[in-house]
């Protein structure tokens, strides 16, 4: 039974993935802001095949607290096998280039925090066990632009923070996925418009990460077409992504 | 402001569109404002019971949990938004069943219950509604309510079959039924008019499914021939849910892919393909949801979109108003190739506004060509109503508001019960006052 510690568990990515997982039989710990969200998903976990299901009310976001609230986790439910690590602000890009505190609140949330989660699972961990950790990144982190800078840097420097880790673990029981979706039809991005062929479905997304995680795989765009999207982006030269509006 | 269209694709109509993804989220937005809003979920009604020109729609395709799941008793409880589709998958591995499904899985649990929908089992288990517990109703008073038979009674009946119209349903609690597999054992026979239809449709009651498909082109002393099918949960066959795979419609079609010629090849075809007839052993998928297996199938009818026209006539004189419905349809030469034809029980609906009633129901579906195709639909509702019957309002789009309140007389009791917060385009065309 794979014991699996959702970072984010509101996050419609990761109400997919751990749907798909829960089929499976994995026990779960969801974390939060939301106690009685939380137990909603843990209710429908349970029912759909999830051996356990337990709720911690936390603010990820709030940097102070971490080790505090990663020790506790570990108190009460052990180490876990795999851990998700799935929530984040997209935020207003033109609104937090002029209102600093929500600028920094992008960087917190989306980067700070984030590794300092990462570090907070890994340090004092009381196996040696095999551990998984799934990273939600971005495209957006691939390449710096006009629309979308702010949060795209918090992606950018958190895909660096794990790309090192990827380094420092590699051969050993440790894991790390790297995971870039593109578009999402989640409710992180209900004030875009949508339709049409970029975009994809948490489930597909869940579905991509899980056949990562049977695959091993270090890095993984989804749904794939978004690695040769980003790798035309990221090649262009200057006097033509400069003319580019996105 | 985004555009939404019903399952008939006849308009694409603005919305303000809502997409909460947890309950408490959903219950905030049920409140009064300078629009009424209305639930909507998958989209899967034909005409306009779930749309809302111009008001608010709040989408509950996010809202699909389930709270909790009794595999000993088969009771479960879950979010509105919840779908047949993910209901299967979760319940048939362990031996359960919906009670009754209609013939798509892409409905939600809040439009099953809205639009009371029916199976071909009506027979003998009645409508959606009958395996209802209880459910729980926000309404724009900032009150949610728990709704069964034994509480708030009055109100849990206008509100299965209410169209949405009484409060926004946040949970539904249903009785699922046993079953040892997910196959299905069915029986395919000819029928050579429609006299043999009801002879087929009486005589066997002792199966629990019975549908009958009618080449609706056929004309004469041919009327009525089509194939009846009918069927009953195999003893064994295994517990596997349905599986994700499907084709798809990826544009629409040009609108002369159906005309009278291909839709009577088709029927030709279909009627005397041999595999179809005898005894089989079906997945419940394709038994149940054939039409499924085409994602958008809507599509097909072009970019104008279809009508459908359901009724239900008494038993009484039902063979002789098949018979000129037929005729019209016929003499129309838009046929469709979706004609389903079959019997109603006397179960009682558990909704004062649920469509089943004692009698005999056809369905076929209609391309808009405009005017010429409004007027055989107004035609065929005549003859519906001069019999006595009336019209499904999950798949109309077209009757006149005397019509809608001759078929269902008790209607002001809903209106009198609506939240009146509350509105679709349906209730504002069938409750406007005759000019």
């Amino acid at each position: 039974m794979t014991r699996i510690l959702v970072l984010g568990a509101t996050s419609a990515i990761a109400q997919a993935y751990a749907r798909r997982r829960a089929a499976q039989g994995a026990s779960f710990v969801l974390t939060g802001r939301r106690e009685d969200r939380l137990a909603a998903i843990a209710a429908d976990l349970k029912a759909v095949g999830a051996a356990s299901a337990e709720s911690f009310a936390v603010d990820l976001a709030a940097c102070e607290g971490i080790e505090a609230a990663a020790r506790d986790l570990r108190a009460r439910f052990g180490e876990p096998d795999e851990v998700i690590i799935a929530y984040g602000v997209l935020g207003d890009q033109e609104r937090a280039e002029k209102d600093l505190t929500e600028a920094r609140a992008l960087l917190e949330t989306n980067f700070t925090s984030a590794a300092l989660w990462t570090l907070a699972v890994l340090k004092d961990r009381a196996t040696q066990g095999p551990l998984t950790i799934i990273a939600i990144g971005s495209v957006a982190g691939d390449k710096g632009r006009a629309s979308n800078f702010i949060y795209g840097s918090a992606k950018a420097g958190f895909d660096r923070f794990l790309e090192g880790l990827q380094h420092k673990y590699d051969g050993s029981a440790v894991r790390v996925i790297r995971v870039k979706p593109g578009f999402v039809d989640t409710p992180m991005t209900a004030h875009i418009k949508k339709g049409g062929l970029l975009w994809a479905t948490p489930d597909r997304v869940a579905a991509d990460i899980e056949r990562a995680v049977s695959k091993r795989r270090r890095v993984v765009y989804t749904p794939w077409f978004w690695w040769v999207i980003m790798t035309i982006i990221c090649s262009l030269p200057w006097f033509v992504f400069k003319r580019l509006k996105v | 402001m985004l555009e939404k269209s019903s399952w008939g694709r006849l308009r694409r109509v603005p919305h303000e569109v809502a997409r909460p993804a947890f309950l408490d989220e959903l219950q905030q937005t049920v409140r009064p404002g300078d629009k009424a809003l209305l639930c909507y979920g998958k989209g899967r009604s034909y005409g306009d019971v779930c749309l809302n020109e111009n008001g608010r729609l709040l989408v509950t395709d996010r809202l699909d949990r389930i709270i909790s799941f009794d595999r000993e008793t088969g009771v479960l409880r879950a979010e509105a938004g919840l779908t047949l589709d993910r209901l299967l998958q979760v319940v048939v591995p362990h031996g359960w069943f919906p009670p009754v499904v209609p013939g798509t899985k892409f409905v939600t649990l809040g439009g099953m219950v809205a639009n009371d929908v029916h199976g071909k089992n009506h027979e003998t288990v009645g409508t959606f509604g009958a395996h209802v517990r209880a459910l729980a109703l926000a309404r724009s008073s900032g009150e949610v309510l728990t709704l069964s038979r034994s509480e708030n009674a009055e109100l849990f009946a206008v509100t299965v079959g209410g169209l949405g119209l009484t409060g926004v349903i946040l949970w539904v609690e249903l009785r699922l039924s046993p079953v040892r597999s997910a196959m299905i054992d069915t029986e395919t026979s000819t029928i050579e008019d429609l006299a043999a239809f009801f002879r087929l449709a009486t005589a066997h009651r002792e199966w629990p499914y019975t549908v009958a498909w009618v080449d609706c082109l056929a004309k004469g002393s041919a009327t009525g021939r089509g194939l009846f099918i009918r069927g009953r949960h195999a003893e064994s066959g295994g517990l596997a849910a349905h599986g994700a795979g499907k084709t798809g419609v990826p544009f629409d079609a040009p609108g002369v892919l159906l005309n009278a010629r291909t839709i009577g090849l088709f029927n030709t075809l279909y009627r005397h393909r041999p595999f179809a007839l005898g005894a089989k052993r079906v997945h419940y998928d394709p038994f149940f949801f054939p039409l499924d297996a085409v994602n958008d199938w809507n599509r097909l009818y072009g970019r104008r979109g279809f009508y459908q026209h359901q009724s239900v006539v008494p038993m009484a004189d039902a063979e002789d108003t098949l018979r000129k419905l037929f005729a019209l349809t016929a003499e129309f030469g838009e046929g469709s190739f979706l004609v389903v034809l079959k019997l109603f029980g006397d179960k009682p609906s558990s909704g004062v506004l649920s469509f089943p009633m004692p009698g005999a129901t056809l369905a076929l579906d209609f391309p808009n060509k405009g005017e010429s195709t409004r007027r055989l639909l107004t035609r065929m509702a005549d003859v519906v109503l001069e019999a006595g019957g009336r019209l499904y309002p999950a798949k109309d789009a077209t009757m006149s508001a005397q019509m809608f309140r001759a078929g269902y007389p008790d209607w002001r009791k809903v209106e009198e019960r609506r939240d009146p917060a509350i509105m679709s385009d349906f209730w504002r065309r069938v409750t406007a006052e005759a000019a």
